[in-house]
């Protein structure tokens, strides 16, 4: 295995070991830029593989799929001790079945069932049984979108089916009542719906039904270039375009064997602390705007609005699409543009101290977000919560700091860590790692290395397959994606942070009372989009 | 002569109440450093309403379509037996006080009923909290009144009014009392910030908007008038019972060209009270309604209490 294994991850990965498949050659090596352990497991071990890895400690970060000419290749994808584990399985492609992850990571539950409905690929002992996920009624039961057979240009159909037979869960008893709420609802939002079991006010169960957005990402990826790829990754979540461009890039490097000069990764790390800024603001704003204060709204949008103005000007996009391209960046940094982020840095710290003063001597905003929607410690760590919401339940993984990549390996990247885990908690998360990307911008700016924008395409040998991961603003984002020949891309799937925090706001809003639901989810704010794919 | 002056000051009542609501809307523009639409915003919004189609859902039966109506007709009512720019209308020596109170309870009851008729689980969450709020809201109010009836003498308010105005400017701990517990009640029942908001989007914390979320087009903007009207009801008792002077007292136009000016600048102030007390909190948690509307209680009985031991007992 790789050098400087520690003695711990060493043990997990020796307990792993009797699992691998005899016999067979390991499955290709998956080229990454972040230390990445590769296990081949038999599959008829896959689950004892999980089992194993929970009882080590390891957190299971996500599941995804790939089609052969007659079999299937189930990548799971762990972490440990701030070390990611990749373990492969082969599947044969008559009746594909492995066991499931499920029964010992909850994080596995969803992401299980949305292969199986893309792939047809059977988890067998899993605790939702053969429960579709992502399948509404956009193709049939028995069909599977992402296999080879499957045209790119999917089946139109005049009008799709309504979704009517989705086996939610039912509460009974005395005063009962359900609450059906959304995938239409009165804001401007995406559409996801949310069934709620209610005594009076308070919510016994929260069920959440998504997939109303899925835009079949996976599917049209392939026969995708390398730009093609990256401007796609950064349409998986609108507001993370920077995050999920950032990791297929260096996923498609990674694999192309290309190296990004180093002042192209300084221009991306600053991309991203901007996104994270700009999406920190427009949150703790619309926090405030979730209990009635629209003071806050309007301060946090106001500021928000600035800098996204200052994207337009100095990037050419007020969101920052299309940025990051394979190799390298679009567009430099002039020294004036660099002075006036330094500026802008400034004058929001300025403005951001001001406005938070205001907010935390506000009693009646400190009543509704202290001791509102609590993710306990264990929730999250049962989850793998990612992100601030993990952060904000004792959860301290943030890849920034370890396993680090450019550029943040060589800046100071301090991780808040907080153990309250309720909407105060996650709000002032928010606030500190604002300042933090405040920091890390001067100190990208004054590291700021001369240099090439971008380095030439390689293209890759059939086959390559590559593997990133990188901190979006939301927390880890994964990315995996395999080149066919001619430098098209066979397979790609991106793990947005989203996918492993919705099923935190099931255990958020449970004993909550209904008219705190909006201001729970904010507190979490996951993307519809990043987990419908 | 005087009945046609009744008429005319119920039309500027229901007139001007769309113009309080732009007013109030100005000043939290204000205060929260943006841009302010038009003083004229809210009319142009009933206007484009009045002029829209109403859809109404499948489950509707004749309790939603008649309640709109019967909403702004009580909301008409009361805004006529109020005095607004003159005491000793015609119209204000039909009902007392008591009947004020009913006639807002009788609304309620429709946009209650018509929140649970159709049925959806937004309309009856906003009646069931409607009703929690209100069942701890009127008994509040009542304790107002009675303190208002033991001290005029009187439960007609413009008998009160002239009975304010006569005794002249004298420091009543009762009314200092009352007016906390009726502005507090005016809050809750107008849905203002922070019993609820209704500015939100947000369907789950609604209230007063989760009741009439069906309502589109004509209906909707007789609800909203209605709303408006309620406000400024509100408002109006508040200035005019406990801040009557300058009121007409007489029916010659100097004494109801002062009047009109005085109201106009009486809730103009009272509309600055609201706004900052909506910019500076947070809507609060639902559970905690019932605190806030006790302490509004609790005034009141202080004020009836202190009525009868300072004002009977010493007198």
């Amino acid at each position: 295995m790789t050098m400087g294994t520690d003695s711990t991850v060493k043990n997990l990965v020796e307990a792993l070991r009797p699992l691998q498949s005899i016999g067979q050659s390991e499955v290709t090596r998956v080229q990454s830029v972040v230390d990445l352990l590769q296990l081949t497991i038999a599959s008829a071990a896959w689950g004892d593989a999980a089992r194993i890895a929970k009882s080590h400690g390891a957190r299971w970060a996500g599941v995804w799929a790939d089609e052969h000419v007659d079999s299937f290749t189930v990548s799971a994808c762990l972490e440990y001790r701030e070390r990611y584990l990749l373990l492969r399985a082969s599947v044969s492609g008559q009746e594909p079945e492995l066991p499931s992850h499920a029964p010992f990571y909850q994080a596995a539950d969803r992401a299980e069932r949305h292969v199986q409905d893309l792939f047809g690929i059977r988890f067998t002992g899993h605790p939702m049984g053969t429960q579709r996920w992502t399948r509404h009624q956009a193709w049939d039961e028995g069909t599977f979108p992402l296999r080879k057979s499957f045209p790119l240009q999917g089946f139109m159909r005049d009008t799709t089916p309504s979704d009517r037979d989705y086996p939610f869960l039912k509460a009974s008893g005395a005063s009962v009542y359900e609450i059906p709420v959304g995938p239409v609802h009165a804001g401007i939002i995406e559409p996801g719906h949310f069934r709620f079991q209610a005594v009076g006010e308070t919510v016994l169960n929260l069920e959440e039904r998504f997939g109303y957005v899925h835009k079949g990402i996976e599917k049209i990826a392939q026969g995708r270039g390398p730009e093609g790829l990256a401007k796609l990754a950064g349409r998986v979540s609108g507001d993370t375009t920077v995050g999920h461009t950032w990791a297929a890039c260096l996923a498609m490097e990674a694999a192309a064997g290309v190296e990004c000069p180093a002042r192209a990764t300084y221009i991306r790390g600053i991309l991203a602390e901007r996104e994270r800024v700009i999406n920190h603001l427009g949150d703790m704003g619309a926090m405030c705007n979730d209990v009635g204060f629209a003071f806050g709204h309007y301060q946090f949008g106001r500021l928000r609005e600035l800098w996204l103005r200052e994207n337009q000007a100095l990037f050419g996009h007020r969101l920052l699409m299309d940025c990051v391209v394979p190799g390298g960046v679009k567009s430099g940094l002039t020294p004036e543009g660099a002075n006036g982020i330094r500026r802008t840095v400034r004058d929001l710290r300025g403005e951001v101290s001001e406005l938070i003063t205001v907010i935390d001597a506000n009693s009646s905003l400190e009543d509704r977000f202290l001791a509102t929607g609590v993710l306990t410690v264990g929730q999250a760590q049962a989850l793998g919560a990612l992100g601030f919401v993990g952060r904000a339940s004792g959860q301290g993984f943030d890849v920034r700091k370890a396993p680090a990549y450019r550029p943040y390996n060589e800046l100071a990247v301090i991780v808040p860590v907080e153990t309250q885990g309720d909407v105060a908690s996650r709000f002032w998360l928010r606030y500190k790692e604002l300042r933090i990307a405040l920091r890390l911008l001067e100190q990208m700016l004054a590291q700021l290395p001369e240099g090439e924008l971008q380095a030439d395409w390689q293209t890759p040998r059939t086959d390559t397959e590559g593997f990133a991961a990188v901190e979006g603003w939301r927390g880890e984002i994964l990315c995996f994606v395999r080149f066919a020949a001619d430098n098209r891309i066979g397979r790609y799937f991106p793990r947005d942070p989203s996918q492993i925090n919705w099923p935190a706001v099931e255990k958020i809003q449970t004993n909550n009372i209904v008219p705190d639901f909006p201001i729970c989810n904010k507190s979490v704010n996951a993307s519809y989009s990043g987990q419908d794919l | 002569m005087a009945w046609i002056l009744a008429i005319l000051q119920t039309l500027l009542f229901i007139g001007g109440a769309p113009l309080l609501a732009g007013w109030i809307k100005m000043l939290k523009c204000w205060l929260q450093n943006r841009n302010a639409p038009s003083l004229l915003q809210p009319y142009r919004d009933l206007r484009k309403l009045w002029r829209k189609e109403s859809i109404l859902p499948e489950s509707a039966s004749w309790i939603f379509t008649a309640a709109p109506y019967l909403v702004f007709t009580v909301a008409v009512l009361t805004a006529a037996v109020v005095p607004l720019v003159a005491v000793d209308l015609p119209s204000a020596r039909i009902i007392d006080v008591f009947g004020l109170v009913g006639f807002f309870a009788l609304a309620r009851t429709f946009l209650v009923l018509a929140g649970m008729d159709i049925g959806t689980a937004f309309g009856g969450m906003g009646s069931s909290r409607e009703m929690t709020i209100s069942s701890l809201a009127e008994p509040a109010m009542l304790m107002v009144v009675f303190t208002l009836a033991m001290s005029a003498g009187t439960t007609n308010l413009s008998m009160g009014m002239d009975y304010v105005l006569d005794s002249g400017l004298v420091l009543r701990p009762s009314f200092v009392f009352a007016l906390g517990s009726l502005m507090l009640v005016a809050v809750a029942e107008t849905g203002r910030v922070p019993v609820d908001n209704p500015a939100t989007h947000l369907e789950l914390t609604m209230i007063h908007e989760a009741m009439i979320l069906e309502y589109s087009g004509r209906y909707l903007a007789l609800m909203e008038w209605a709303s408006q009207i309620k406000l400024m009801l509100y408002g109006v008792l508040i200035a005019n019972i406990f801040f009557p002077w300058y009121i007409g007292r007489d029916f010659s136009p100097a004494a109801l060209g002062q009047g009109l000016l005085a109201i106009m600048l009486k809730l103009a102030l009272l509309s600055v009270l609201l706004a900052l007390s909506e910019t500076l909190l947070a809507k609060m948690r639902i559970f905690r309604v019932q605190e806030y509307l006790s302490f509004a209680y609790l005034l009141g009985v202080l004020g009836m209490l202190s009525h009868i031991i300072l004002e009977v007992y010493y007198a």
